[in-house]
């Protein structure tokens, strides 16, 4: 088994037009750097310097990993991870 | 003509709901999505979304209730076909902002301006930093 990565349009050119990816890894960070062996690209659009992009939303199963444990949050097979940016912009 | 071939038709009810809900947040920026069938291009299902930045220059929608919808919209085969949000100082042209954070390149980018009496309703396509303006048709019903 592995752990399901759920990618948004946008970023489907890293994954051959894939909906969903698997991954592996016992972290976020490290599912990050599997997910990078195999769609190079990829994981510069979902973290920075500073770890996760502001403007990227990434979900464990039900969970906006944020209100978990950020790139460290333990992740197992079985789980589903969710990417999707975020939705925002304004007058300035 | 100001316009190329891309063209937004939406409903006089969508289109008037969506003034409705820049209205009554204003004058914090108002945001939401129009849901429709995946590849129709035909916004269906008005879906408003909180702005969690509750703000007069800013929006973002907030990240769970992001997550329900769109798994709500990939359960029913849906996509956003309409993003939109207000301007309520300024008119209805993206801000650097909101070029730099544009995610779906399938969505027509609707702007609404609250900064005047006479409601201003635009919409675009923004991909890869490309803002095209594009005309809107507003229709009694869909075809």
């Amino acid at each position: 088994m592995a752990i399901e990565v759920r990618i948004p349009t946008i970023l489907r050119t890293y994954t051959g037009g894939a909906k969903a990816v698997d991954a592996t890894g016992a972290t976020l960070e490290e599912l990050i750097g599997d997910l990078e062996s195999r769609h190079p690209g990829l994981k510069d659009r979902l973290v920075d310097d500073a770890g996760l992009r502001r403007f990227v939303n990434v979900y464990l199963n039900d969970e906006d990993v944020r209100f978990l444990g950020g790139l460290g949050t333990p992740v197992a097979d079985g789980d589903t991870v969710t990417v999707l940016p975020a939705v925002a912009g304004g007058a300035r | 003509m100001p316009y190329g071939e891309a063209m937004l038709t939406i409903s006089r009810e969508l289109a008037d709901t969506i003034v409705a809900h820049a209205r009554a947040d204003h004058p914090d920026e108002a945001c939401g999505v129009v849901a429709g069938p995946a590849g129709s291009d035909r916004p269906e299902r008005f879906v408003p979304m909180e702005n969690a930045e509750r703000s007069p220059t800013f929006y973002r929608f907030d990240s769970m209730e992001q997550f329900r919808v769109w798994r709500e919209m990939d359960d029913r085969d849906e996509e956003p076909v309409v993003i939109y949000h207000s301007h309520t100082a300024t008119e209805a042209y993206p801000s650097r902002t909101d070029v730099s954070y544009a995610s779906e390149p399938n969505a027509h980018y609707v702007l609404v301006s609250t900064a005047t009496d006479d409601v201003e309703f635009r919409s675009y396509r923004i991909v890869d930093g490309v803002i095209t303006e594009e005309q809107v048709k507003i229709v009694e019903a869909y075809g």
